[in-house]
């Protein structure tokens, strides 16, 4: 069996540096050493920044962490450098567990200013506490031994930094496609992911300590290589360098976390070597440089440099289901024809404005309803009270019996509601059989860890199996690989569909799925629907589209300024005279 | 740049100002204390409107803002000693850049036309400049008042020159990317600053030394003087934004941007203006600053990052809210100083997240995600 194409460049990449030693001169083998260090902080920005989307202007904090706490212990109780690793990581780890605590509920750009805030405190913080050595920092740290061979070389150093960073990327590498990752990878939505029941911020709050992590091992491998620690390499100065190096290299995958640091690194050295001359001037070209060069990325081309990289190398190939699985555990369904949905005399008001106002209907195990209305009329705000995304003024909803009108969205989930989006929330970049997984979330169960260290192999495959199962059966099987954002909006609609039907839920909610759709495309859609009606499936339609549900459902819940106006068989409500009234205006306004 | 000498120069910066020895504090201290704090709260006040008003019509995060105070400063203070500043150069540079990128655009749509505009705004000022600093019209005996409107010339054009060059190409970026370009455009500047100014720091001599005597207390000549510039120039941005039709298309823009395009704004030239403003701005905050405090070429982060704790406090939307908080920042900035001298700037910022949790957890309008 030969290696995977893909893993050609990396392979390379990765004899060319273990060979480094002995084909190339000191300061290169020097310069890798750094442009490692580096990579490992910036693995963590990766994640942080280009997979949940949290700008983090604080790492280097954490980096000096866990460089402080290590060169602290070994000093106090004189013990080997080996043996405070974990006290590094365990300082790391929880200041970033408690401070991503506070700064994940940090919206939008205040995030960004709030993680500025806290690389700015633990920098003055290093400089001024007692026994920290102030701005001149603490020497005469000890380096790190091995077999009593020390490892302040240029050449052992290299290799132990890239031994861990090689680790460390082949666990992220796992990591971000496993189910875990996946979740990861969909956090930008958290609307959507806690739809399907996943803990938004406590899946956050791990990838902010993942990151702090990383960046604390890189702290310890600084303070015992450099033998020095002082806090000017872990102000804002240095966070601002990752944060640009990670974007340099690009945060979409972790190899611009290597290659930002490549570039970064070279350019400095090249800067430095190249342009003496220029020193006598005393400008800080660095930062002239690196600045121009990110805003022009910023500018021409967003993702950073590896997309153009990866343009010429072989590519991963794209999550593939597996032929035979064992499927996923299944949820036992409600009785055909018993209550599965209550809705007592639900009301909103959003301050003065009464938005709905006691309604009530029931949904049978088995039944296709639609609630439909004019604009305005209160549906999109029903199907956000009965799916928990907004609580209700007044009233209740049972879900075969339980009351969940005060519950969360993904505690609704877990419950066995499914549902779709109204304006479609796909991940565009994600593939349609990665998207349709996110679905099966509540059906799996390993975390963080076990899909970094590839434990969740066998539940990944059953997931993938059951993602795949399901795009078959709405008839997007051929589709699997192509990302969710190149489909139609109609394909977009189903596979949204699917993602829900992975939920394996015991009522599923479609919000307007035929809005916005080509007749071809309605027809396709109400098509599905009733195959999945004849599958014994429970759906309730929100529509605003008559035609479209009249032939579909087996019952109308009509709303018109948030009250329920009829209710009955589609011929029933057809020649109802409020529904007609409500419809095609009154005769006599 | 080193931040060890980030900081302690930070440090010496204040000690200079009337924070008496650490000592028990009395009502003389506090109230000098107090004056101190709306001398410096003032700036932040200004800078603050100037990053509110960008934020609202761009959707940027000013970030530099500080740096034009400091190259403001540091101009100001170079022209009082008879020396031609090298802000010429920096902002000949930015100029050339902004003609180069405008060209290129030009190229691009094939229209030509606004090209003039550009090549007014890029290169009249250094231009005009270079020809009044070199000429020997203002050594160092020339009025006050010249120097300053030369340092307005030199400094305030250097905003919408960033924004032709660095900001508008990101028009349609999310808040997040034009926020790290705006820390990339900060570091430049801080850059170029180390190169065109040096790593000394300058202070310039008060315009108005002296005190004046109130019967309980005494007030600095220079805080009055602030606060009438500051005055002034709120109640010109106010008359600019009720009263006249560009103030009414930047409000617009600010409210709606695609709402104002339809009506025929052009946003981008909304967008110059809000940065000619925030330019101006500025620049008159670095006038104000340089007698108070001695400023290096990397004082600007710091003291921008101030405001920003205003503009946070107002949501990044309201103008009173916004000068309210940076007023209070100044005066907090002040006390601390005097109880805990070392740790004045860690206590500012500890002071920054809560106000940020505060606004996260009440200001629902930013949920809406950005990718």
């Amino acid at each position: 069996m030969g290696v995977p194409a893909h893993r050609i460049p990396a392979l390379v990449v990765g004899a060319v540096i273990v060979l480094s030693p002995w084909i190339m001169p000191v300061w290169v083998v020097t310069l890798l050493g750094y442009i490692g260090l580096n990579a490992i902080v910036c693995l963590g920005l990766v994640l942080l920044t280009g997979m949940v989307g949290i700008t983090s202007f604080g790492q280097a904090a954490f980096v000096g962490l866990g460089a402080y706490v290590s060169a602290l212990c070994v000093l106090g109780f004189g013990v080997s450098p080996w043996l405070t690793l974990p006290a590094a990581l365990a300082a790391s780890g929880l200041a970033g567990a408690l401070i991503g605590w506070l700064t994940i509920r940090l919206s939008g750009h205040y995030l960004v200013l709030g993680t500025m805030a806290w690389g700015l405190g633990l920098f003055y913080l290093f400089g001024n506490l007692q026994g920290l050595g102030g701005f001149n920092g603490i020497a005469g740290v000890p380096r790190l031994e091995a077999a009593g061979l020390s490892l302040v070389e240029p050449a052992p150093f290299m290799l132990l930094v890239w031994a861990v960073l090689a680790v460390l990327l082949a666990g992220t590498t796992i990591l971000i496609n496993s189910r875990a990752g996946r979740a990861i990878r969909a956090l930008r939505d958290p609307v959507m992911v806690e739809s399907f029941g996943v803990q938004s911020a406590t899946l956050k709050l791990k990838v902010f300590v993942v990151a702090a992590l990383f960046a604390g091992l890189a702290g310890w491998l600084h303070a015992h290589y450099l033998g020095h620690v002082s806090p000017s390499p872990f102000g804002i100065n240095a966070s601002v360098d990752y944060l640009f190096m990670a974007v340099i290299g690009g945060t979409g995958s972790p190899a611009g976390a290597v290659l930002g640091p490549a570039v970064v690194e070279s350019l400095r050295t090249l800067l430095r070597d190249a342009v003496p001359a220029l020193k006598g001037v005393g400008g800080n070209f660095e930062a002239i440089v690196f600045g121009a060069l990110v805003i022009l990325l910023l500018q021409r081309a967003s993702g950073g440099l590896a997309p153009y990289l990866s343009r010429w190398l072989p590519q991963r190939p794209p999550a593939r289901a597996p032929a035979m699985a064992q499927p996923l555990p299944r949820r036992s369904l409600p009785a055909t024809g018993s209550a599965l949905l209550e809705v007592r005399g639900l009301g909103k008001r959003f301050g003065g404005l009464v938005a709905l106002q006691g309604v009530s209907f029931d949904i049978r195990a088995g039944e296709i309803v639609a609630l439909i209305g004019p604009n305005g009329a209160g549906k999109s705000t029903l199907f956000n009270l009965v799916t928990g995304v907004l609580p209700p003024s007044e009233g209740e909803v049972l879900l075969q019996g339980t009351r969940i009108e005060t519950r969360p969205p993904r505690a609704i989930a877990a419950l066995g509601v499914a549902r779709t989006f109204q304006h479609v929330r796909l991940r565009p970049t994600m593939t349609c059989l990665e998207n349709v997984a996110i679905g099966a979330w509540l059906r799996g169960r390993s975390g963080v860890l076990a899909g970094a260290l590839a434990l969740s192999r066998r539940e990944d495959a059953q997931s993938l199996f059951e993602a795949q199962r399901q795009l078959d059966r709405v008839g997007l099987g051929a589709q699997a690989d192509a990302p969710a954002g190149s489909l139609a909006l109609g394909s977009q609609r189903v596979l949204e569909i699917a993602r829900a039907l992975a939920a394996d839920p015991s009522l599923l909610m479609l919000d307007e799925p035929a809005a916005g759709l080509r007749l071809q495309e309605k027809q396709a859609l109400a098509a599905l629907l009733r195959e999945l009606k004849s599958q014994g499936v429970t759906v309730l339609v929100v529509e605003h589209d008559m035609d479209f549900v009249m032939n579909l459902v087996d019952r109308v819940v009509v709303l018109q300024f948030g009250t329920k106006i009829a209710e009955g068989t589609p011929d029933e409500v057809r020649r109802d005279p409020r529904v007609i009234e409500a419809y095609l205006g009154g005769l006599d306004d | 740049m080193n931040a060890v000498a980030y900081w302690s120069k930070s440090r010496a910066a204040h000690s200079g100002s009337t924070s008496p020895d650490r000592g028990r504090l009395n009502a003389t201290i506090a109230t000098l204390l107090v004056q101190d704090g709306l001398t410096s709260g003032l700036i932040y006040a200004l800078l603050a409107v100037s990053i509110v008003l960008v934020f609202l019509v761009t959707r940027v995060l000013w970030v530099p803002a500080g740096d034009m105070v400091a190259f403001a400063a540091l101009t100001m203070s170079l022209l009082r000693q008879g020396i031609a500043p090298n802000t010429v150069w920096l902002l000949a540079g930015l100029g050339l850049l902004a003609v180069i990128v405008q060209a290129w655009r030009c190229h691009r749509s094939g229209e030509w036309r606004s090209l003039r505009g550009v090549l007014l705004l890029a290169l009249l000022p250094p231009l005009l400049g270079y020809v009044i600093t070199r000429s020997g019209l203002a050594g160092a005996e020339a009025p006050v008042l010249v120097h300053a409107l030369i340092t307005l010339l030199l400094v305030a054009p250097m905003a919408p020159l960033l924004y032709l060059t660095a900001f508008r190409p990101l028009t349609e970026a999310s808040v997040l990317v034009k926020l790290i370009a705006a820390v990339a455009t900060h570091y430049m500047l801080v850059g170029f600053g180390l190169l065109f100014f040096g790593a000394e720091g300058l202070r310039t001599p008060p315009f108005i030394s002296g005190r004046l005597d109130v019967g309980i207390t005494t007030l600095s000549w220079h805080l009055l003087l602030s606060l009438a510039v500051s005055i002034v120039m709120i109640a010109a941005l106010w008359v600019f934004f009720e009263r006249t039709l560009w103030g009414k298309a930047l409000r617009a823009t600010a409210l709606n941007r695609f709402g104002a395009r339809l009506v025929g704004i052009r946003t981008e030239r909304a967008g110059l203006l809000a940065f000619g403003i925030a330019g101006l701005i500025g620049a008159l905050s670095g006038l104000m600053i340089g007698p108070i405090a001695t400023i290096y070429y990397d004082s600007g982060f710091l003291i921008g990052l101030k405001a920003f704790i205003g503009v946070v406090c107002a949501a990044m939307a309201s103008f009173p809210v916004a000068v309210l908080g940076a007023l209070a920042v100044g005066v907090f900035e002040a006390f601390a100083s005097f109880f805990a001298s070392a740790l004045k700037e860690a206590i500012v910022f500890v002071l920054l997240v809560p106000i940020l949790l505060w606004r996260s957890l009440t200001d629902h309008s930013l949920h809406g995600e950005d990718d």
